[in-house]
Parts: structure tokens; C-alpha cells; sequence
């Protein structure tokens, strides 16, 4: 079938099989490899993407005809040319990852969290990364991540990032 | 772990998913959140021929109150009831618990109550509520639409009342009156994993304090979610008690029937079942005002 994502700004038209998933469709028809593929049963998070501007989820457990038609933000869509969005910027600064697997699914899970609640608390951080699963360095410098991005997206006019 | 292949039909209505239904019904599933259905697929224990994907039928995606019933059509997600702004009055208490444990935060986005329903895992945690709350579910089949009691509606592990070529459209959960209030209790490993036990509570009173009406229900306890028919009648009619709620909390115990797995042994899911159950008890009545 022929399906028409439009993944960071960018309209990809193609023909696919109705079982592709998402994040295969991402990784291996757009060449967008950024996505993680972890548990690839919707455990982990590491293939998290934000569909639509507002709505996280989980790309492993969703099929690319279901995307059809709509908007896809990929991890390779959030730096603005060669200025990180801030919410990469505070993983680099707090020290957010040591891998960087779940780094991804993390941050968008994250972004898409900022976007509906702009002034999170810590336990609302945690509660809000909870379906994404880190397996190096715990979880402390992800929140401390998380709550420099929220501080500075809060100082940004609305629009100013994605 | 891809799916087998399958022939992908797309609903933009109630309507056009029915009509695919009545042409592949015997080979076809319907796609909701799909956050139940897809794993199963990928690992080949489901392998429907046809999907109808359902996600782009905007008559389907409801979440209002009307005529003394909230009615949740078959693509709202649960993220939609965990943000909805009535959700903080004490009445849906048990509707607003329940939300923000089923899966994860991320699945939730995706994830749908009437699919939940429909899948019917005997660890869900959708049925024990609808269980406690007595909602009705909305099913279309040939001979028109029909709304079944959640009792019959839930069948046996994995299946429903609803027929071959049939679709769930909504669940409804009757308003509850202002003298009630409810609980989710439930003990997983980790966020997401099912429940090692889960309890569904709803208490209404009246004026005098006596209960009113009460739903008691159990997850994992069971071929599929079980009402405590037992604990509901003791409860009935009598002013709460620290003893009362013992002597419920035992009920749902005895009632429990789970399997053992590596989340526990059959007796320590069954003292589960009656500790969850005797709390879920305790802090609805809290939440009425009432310390027992």
C-alpha cells in the first residue's frame, strides 16, 4: 500500500507492506536510524516519536499505515541546523545518557511531556519518563535533563522550537 | 518479530468499519490503540487476515457525559480520561485511579478502553473497573445495536460478547451520584508490567451512611476479571466497619482463583486479592469523609 508520512517537516511517499511498523518504515524507508528499536514490545520507549506535535508513542507497536497522513518528529528533527534543541542541549549538560540507546525515545517522550505540562515537578518527570526504560546510568541525570529543558523552553516564546 | 501479513482496510466511520466487518468479519480483528493487539501479532499469537483500522473514525472518538452517562467511544485513549477535566471529582475517583496505571504513560497515548475491554487479559485493569462501576458496553451486530451488561460482556479469557462480523462502539459508565467514590489497588513489578493483583472498588452511600451500592472487583484473579458478588452483598445496606471491610477484604480472597507465575504463588495472589480489595475499601470511604 502506499502510505505518505510527513516525518520532520519532510513529506516520505512510499510503497509498504501493511505490516511495516512505524519505526521500521523510519529506519529503513526513510533512513532516519535515530529511532530506536529496543524490546520491540512496547516496553522500553527507545522507539518513542511524537505524532501530530503532542501525542507520544511508542513506533514498535504502531504501523506505518497508521501514520499515513500524519506528522512525525524523529529525534533527527528536534536540532534546529547546527543549534541542539534544548532539550539535547540538557542531556549534553546534565550528563542525560552513557549509551545514548534510550537516549532518543527519552528525549521525545520528554518533549512531547513539556509541551502538555511546561512546569513538571520531579515526580512528574519521573512519572512521565516511567514507560522508558534506561539501562546504564539510572535515572537522576535524565530528570535533572528534563528539568533544565523545561526552565529554558519556559523562557522561549511559543513557537520559537518544535 | 513482524507480523504476518495481513490486507490493511481503513474506516473513516462507525459505519464503513461495520461494513468491512459484515464482508471479512471471520478474518478480520479491529485496530483501536492496538497496544494489546500488535505485540500479540508480532508474536504470532494473533493472526488475523484483515485489520480495520479504525483510528480515522471520528465518530468513534467521544469521551462526553450525557443523560446521566459517560460515554467512551471506541478510539478515545486513556491519556484522553487521565486529562479530562471532570476527572478530578470524587465520583470518577476510581476511573481517575485507574488511569494513570494502566501500561505506561507512552501507551496510554495510544491506548483505548474499548479496546481494552475487547481484548478482555485476565490481568487487564479496564474490565475490574468496569466491573465495579457496572458499565454497559455498546455493541453493533446485523440485527442493530445493543448494549450489553459488562457482566455478559466479558465471556471468558480473551473473548467477549461480541460476535463474529460485530464491533464494540462505547462503554458507558453511569454517573455516579455525589455520595460516591471509589479506589484502584494494584501491585505490579514495574511500571507496565501486568498486574500481580488489582482491586476496583466503588462505594455510594446514603444520607445515613449506610452503603448504598458497592462494586467490588478483582484483576488476576481469575480466567477474566471477577466481580466478588459476596463482598457487594455483605456490604449493602450496612454502616462501614473496621470489621465489615475485613470480612470483604476475606470475601474477595476467597473469590480470587489465580495462577502462579513469577510474579507469586496462588496463596499469596489470594491474600493479595483480599489486602487490595480491604484497602481500595478503606480509601474510598476516606475519600467520602468517612475514616473507619
Amino acid at each position: 500500500m502506499r502510505v505518505k508520512v510527513t516525518v520532520n517537516g519532510a513529506a516520505y511517499e512510499r510503497d509498504v507492506e501493511p505490516r511495516t511498523l512505524l519505526a521500521y518504515f523510519l529506519r529503513e524507508q526513510c533512513g532516519l536510524t535515530g529511532t530506536h528499536v529496543g524490546c520491540d514490545t512496547s516496553s522500553c520507549g527507545c522507539c518513542v516519536v511524537v505524532m501530530d506535535g503532542e501525542r507520544a508513542v511508542k513506533s514498535c507497536t504502531m504501523f506505518a499505515a497508521q501514520a499515513d497522513g500524519h506528522q512525525i518528529l524523529t529525534v533527527e528533527g528536534l536540532a534546529n541546523g547546527g543549534t541542539l534543541h534544548p532539550m539535547q542541549q540538557a542531556f549534553w549538560d546534565q550528563h542525560g545518557l552513557q549509551c545514548g540507546y534510550c537516549t532518543p525515545g527519552m528525549m521525545l517522550t520528554a518533549v512531547a511531556l513539556l509541551k502538555r505540562h511546561p512546569n513538571p515537578d520531579e515526580a512528574e518527570i519521573r512519572e512521565g519518563l516511567s514507560g522508558n526504560l534506561c539501562r546504564c546510568t539510572g535515572y537522576q541525570n535524565i530528570v535533572k535533563a528534563v528539568q533544565q529543558a523545561a526552565d529554558v523552553l519556559r523562557q522561549q516564546p511559543a513557537g520559537a522550537v518544535k | 518479530m513482524i507480523p504476518a501479513a495481513f490486507d490493511y482496510l481503513r474506516a473513516h466511520s462507525a459505519d464503513e468499519a461495520f461494513a468491512h466487518l459484515q464482508k471479512r468479519g471471520a478474518d478480520a480483528r479491529v485496530l483501536a490503540g492496538g497496544q494489546s493487539l500488535i505485540p500479540a501479532m508480532r508474536f504470532r499469537l494473533a493472526r488475523p487476515a484483515v485489520l480495520v483500522d479504525i483510528n480515522a473514525a471520528g465518530d468513534l472518538n467521544h469521551l462526553r457525559v450525557n443523560d446521566g452517562v459517560l460515554e467512551i467511544g471506541a478510539i478515545a485513549r486513556d491519556s484522553d480520561i487521565e486529562r479530562a477535566q471532570w476527572i478530578t471529582d470524587r465520583r470518577w475517583s476510581l476511573i481517575r485511579d485507574v488511569s494513570r496505571v494502566v501500561a505506561d504513560p507512552v501507551v496510554r497515548q495510544m491506548a483505548t478502553v474499548v479496546g481494552s475491554l475487547c481484548h478482555n487479559d485476565p490481568a487487564g485493569d479496564w474490565t475490574t473497573t468496569a466491573l465495579a462501576a457496572r458499565a454497559t458496553v455498546v455493541v453493533r451486530g446485523k440485527s442493530g445495536t445493543r448494549t450489553v451488561s459488562i457482566d455478559e460482556f466479558l465471556v471468558d479469557s480473551f473473548t467477549t460478547a461480541v460476535s463474529e462480523g460485530e464491533m464494540a462502539l462505547a462503554v458507558h459508565f453511569p454517573v455516579p451520584d455525589d455520595r460516591t467514590a471509589g479506589s484502584y489497588q494494584k501491585i505490579e513489578r514495574k511500571v507496565g508490567d501486568f498486574a500481580t493483583a488489582a482491586a476496583a472498588v466503588q462505594l455510594s452511600l446514603n444520607a445515613n451512611g449506610t452503603v448504598r451500592e458497592a462494586g467490588v472487583a478483582l484483576s488476576a484473579a481469575g480466567p477474566c476479571a471477577v466481580r466478588v458478588e459476596e463482598a457487594e452483598r455483605l456490604l449493602v445496606g450496612q454502616k462501614p466497619s473496621a470489621d465489615l471491610i475485613r470480612a470483604a477484604g476475606e470475601a474477595a480472597s476467597r473469590r480470587s482463583s489465580p495462577q502462579a507465575d513469577l510474579r507469586g504463588s496462588v496463596e499469596y495472589k489470594k491474600d493479595l486479592a483480599g489486602v487490595l480489595a480491604a484497602r481500595g475499601l478503606r480509601q474510598a470511604l476516606s475519600r467520602l469523609g468517612v475514616q473507619v
